[in-house]
């Protein structure tokens, strides 16, 4: 833990931090707007989504040109793994509070809705067989069943997760073309899954009667595969700058947390897929 | 503790990374240094506790007399609202966060944070964040009216205003996430050789839990806020019996946010706490180990309690009683550190400068908090007691007694380490009495009001509560402007005060006062040998 430190590397002064705020306030403000109807909003919205966009080429290539320039010793590396691991932890709690209310929703408050004075007197007739949509629900909707699309995609991306451990192997050798080919696999197979699941959407929306309206279940269903979607977006394109970067020549054998980094990010996406595939899916 | 070492740093390394920072206001928007970004903290915290204290005046005066006098009872609302998510947000959490870019890198001989240029992004997140609060006052709808707990069906039904808070909120979380990250990677990772944890200050463990805390809950939030919104905008049904889903759902993903919140706000005080007491003592701090494992047990066991704010939401039996004992078991690691504060005063050469006023004002003050809320852990007496004035007492003796008395002690304690200057003895002095009658005038009255029936959040009352409103609101206005006195003396020091060396306090130790004062711009850039502390 605490070894000699020669010297840590102490970034100069950067203008990226306050693109960033800007951004954030032109895209909080841009929804608010867009949210109630305003015509500015999606303007806004969009704008400050430039500006981010410039601001995490800006920040990222500062980071890239420093590793690149051997700035990062020891122990920049380590604060980089607690950094990014404490990241990661953050992104489990916040799912965690999805899967809660996926919990609540399912064992406690559909059941006490069709129990007892309220089953009696307020929703007779309810039942609270899971799926859901709630005892005001008009109207009728299937549940996505686990085994099409879903089980397809349960196997791509624990597939991909075998590719990057392939490539990350063969950057430990020092084998840049199964390096290259792991990575590219890899991104493959996620875009696989994101076109997968844009085809579960269309088939709930269009065929199952499934929305995001669609009561508890409905809620739940969307929130938590949407969120999730949204990651392996992330990670996907996070992947496609690591294979930019390998395709460059960087990384080392020994030194390559930009690379590790992200494949734990891709793990942890993987992990929050097979806790949904078994909780929102399955059972 | 450890003396001799490269002082200030800049000792043989050629150094062309270090130019000085850029002049004028570029400095401080760009600025990558924990000093600076530390000091911006304090400062922007300082703000915000006055516009949180403005907004609690305007709801004072409006309960100096029973009936509507000065503003609308949904204005009303919407300042209980904001006060609080101002207070709690903008004022106390930077004000800790503050302390900890100062102190951290200072007291581990760390060069600067972990993630210095992420150090800035955290801080300027903060004046977006605040600027969508209050912006939402000016919106059509106003402010949302709901309290700072932003319970649904409520919330759901508030105009836009209710949007921009939650925006606010989210990137509040992300700041809080990003300084939590830094802190808790800085003090893992940057400590100088031979600093092993448990040699640590205490106030950088109070922060090592309190970044656990934050990165475990703050999330919880988002998710909380988000659920919220969709509600609100896209038909989902979270909150919503008509879909399946539960208002009282809110509640629970709420607190179990919230409660923990209060940790992160009352750790990092318990640490300033911990440095002051041992220095104007001139002990050690009494039992290091056990304030240690009171300190993670005491952030363990919050995860647990939350439901302590929903004894009357019709949870089970069994449910209140686990959750009433849950409770209660927390005050045991805080009964260990009130009792270590006070054994290490025990037979100490005591003196009693201004820290020392404020962290004994505390230790009462903070004590007398912990006791009203074992009362109010009570299942059987909260259900009479909740959205009481008493709750009002309560949590302010916490929040206000608590985290800014300890807020005032650390500053009078490092202010002449951060400015080389020494604040004005005797002003200081004024400013902890005044603080303490006009905080007791405002706050203890509130006991007797909520034990006799008045409602929290509510602009008008029955004639009988008159008398001790009026006190309380004189007081209230008493608080509010001894608070001004603290900016001077600040100036003051910085005008005319005397000069101090690096150790300012004789009593004080840690590396922190190894470095000249001011502290130079760079400090430990390489790193110090730490000779173990007389824990
Ligand atoms: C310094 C002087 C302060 C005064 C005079 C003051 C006064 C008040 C008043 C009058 C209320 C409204 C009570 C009600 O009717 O419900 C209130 C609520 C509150 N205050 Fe303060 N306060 C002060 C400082 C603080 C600080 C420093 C914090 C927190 C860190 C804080 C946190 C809160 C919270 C959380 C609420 C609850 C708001 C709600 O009901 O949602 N206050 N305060
Ligand atoms: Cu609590």
């Amino acid at each position: 833990m605490s070894q000699p430190a020669s010297h840590y590397f102490v970034p100069q002064p950067s203008h990226w931090p306050i693109f960033g705020s800007g951004a954030l306030l032109l895209m909080a403000t841009g929804a608010v707007l867009w949210m109630n109807k305003l015509a500015a909003g999606p303007y806004l919205l969009s704008a400050g989504f430039f500006v981010l966009l410039t601001m995490l080429f800006g920040w990222f290539a500062n980071v890239i040109g420093e590793s690149e320039g051997g700035s990062y010793g020891k122990n920049v590396d380590v604060s980089f793994r607690w950094g990014m691991s404490w990241f990661i932890f953050s992104e489990v709690m916040f799912f965690a509070a999805f899967f809660g209310a996926l919990f609540y929703i399912r064992v406690l408050s559909v059941p006490d809705l069709a129990e007892g004075l309220s089953g009696e007197f307020l929703y007779q007739g309810f039942s609270a067989a899971w799926p859901s949509a709630g005892p005001g629900f008009k109207g009728e909707f299937s549940p996505m069943g686990a085994w099409g699309l879903p089980a397809i995609n349960t196997a791509l991306l624990l597939t991909s997760g075998v590719t990057l451990t392939w490539a990350h192997h063969a950057l430990i050798k020092n084998n840049r073309l199964h390096l290259n080919l792991g990575l590219a696999a890899t991104i493959l197979l996620g875009f696989l899954f994101l076109f997968l699941q844009v085809e579960e959407y269309v088939h709930a929306y269009g065929e199952l009667n499934l929305k995001l309206t669609t009561g508890g279940y409905g809620s739940t269903f969307f929130m938590l595969t949407g969120f999730h979607g949204f990651h392996v977006t992330l990670g996907a394109v996070m992947l496609c700058v690591i294979l930019a970067r390998c395709l460059k020549g960087h990384f080392k054998p020994d030194h390559h947390f930009g690379f590790e980094g992200v494949a734990w990010y891709w793990h942890f996406v993987d992990v929050v897929w097979l806790l949904l595939f078994v909780l929102v899916y399955w059972l | 503790m450890a003396h001799e070492h490269a002082i200030g740093g800049h000792a043989g390394h050629d150094d062309h990374e270090h130019h000085g920072p850029p002049s004028g206001i570029m400095r401080w928007i760009t600025t990558t240094n924990h000093k600076d970004i530390g000091s911006m903290y304090l400062w922007f915290s300082f703000i915000m506790f006055l516009v949180g204290g403005a907004m609690a005046l305007v709801i004072r005066a409006e309960l100096f007399q029973p009936g509507l006098q000065v503003v609308s009872p949904d204005f009303f609302n919407q300042m209980i609202t904001l006060h609080a998510l101002i207070m709690v947000f903008g004022a106390i959490m930077p004000a800790f966060v503050g302390f900890s870019n100062w102190m951290i890198p200072l007291q581990i001989g760390a060069p600067d944070m972990a993630f210095a240029r992420m150090n800035n992004w955290s801080f300027w997140i903060l004046p977006v964040a605040s600027f969508l609060l209050i912006l939402s006052m000016f919106v059509p709808g106003g402010a949302p009216g709901t309290g700072w707990t932003l319970y649904p069906p409520l919330s759901v039904q508030q105009g836009m205003g209710m949007d921009l808070a939650i925006f606010g909120i989210h990137l509040l979380g992300m700041s809080s996430i990003m300084g939590g990250i830094n802190i808790i990677t800085t003090i893992l990772n940057m400590r100088a050789p031979g600093m092993t944890l448990m040699k640590m200050p205490m106030f950088c463990w109070t922060w090592l839990i309190t970044a656990f805390l934050l990165i475990a809950s703050m999330p919880v939030l988002a998710g909380a806020v988000t659920m919220l919104l969709t509600d609100r905008h896209f038909g989902t049904t979270f909150f919503n019996a008509a879909g399946g889903g539960d208002p009282v759902l809110f509640q629970h993903i709420f607190w179990f946010f919230g409660h923990p919140e209060v940790y992160i706000i009352a750790l990092p005080a318990f640490g300033v706490i911990s440095q002051v007491i041992p220095a104007f003592s001139r002990k050690p701090i009494f039992g290091y180990a056990s304030m240690v494992y009171a300190i993670a047990a005491i952030a363990i066991i919050s995860f647990f309690v939350w439901a302590h704010h929903m004894y009357v939401t019709g949870i089970p039996l069994t449910g209140q009683l686990y959750f009433m004992y849950a409770t209660m078991i927390i005050a045991v690691p805080t009964g260990v550190k009130v009792f270590n504060w006070v054994a290490t005063m025990w037979k100490g050469s005591l003196s009693f400068e201004t820290p020392m006023l404020f962290a004994l004002g505390f230790l009462f003050l903070f004590t007398l908090g912990g006791f009203s809320g074992l009362v109010l852990a009570i299942t059987a007496v909260d259900i009479l007691l909740q959205e009481t004035y008493y709750v009002i007492a309560h949590f302010h003796y916490v929040m206000v007694a608590g985290a800014v008395f300890s807020a005032y002690a650390g500053a009078y304690y490092w202010l002449p380490k951060w400015t080389g200057y020494m604040y004005d003895e005797t002003l200081g002095k004024w400013h902890f009495w005044l603080t303490l009658i006009f905080f007791n005038m405002t706050f203890f009255v509130q006991h007797f009001l909520g034990l006799a029936g008045m409602p929290r959040r509510v602009p008008d009352y029955a004639l009988q509560f008159t008398e001790f409103n009026m006190i309380s609101s004189i007081g209230a206005f008493g608080l509010g402007i001894s608070q001004l006195l603290f900016l001077y003396i600040v100036l003051k020091a910085r005008k005319s005060g005397k000069k101090v060396d690096a150790q300012v306090w004789d009593g004080a130790e840690g590396l922190e006062w190894t470095v000249p004062s001011p502290a130079p711009y760079h400090t430990f850039e390489t790193p110090p040998v730490f000779e173990g502390g007389k824990h």
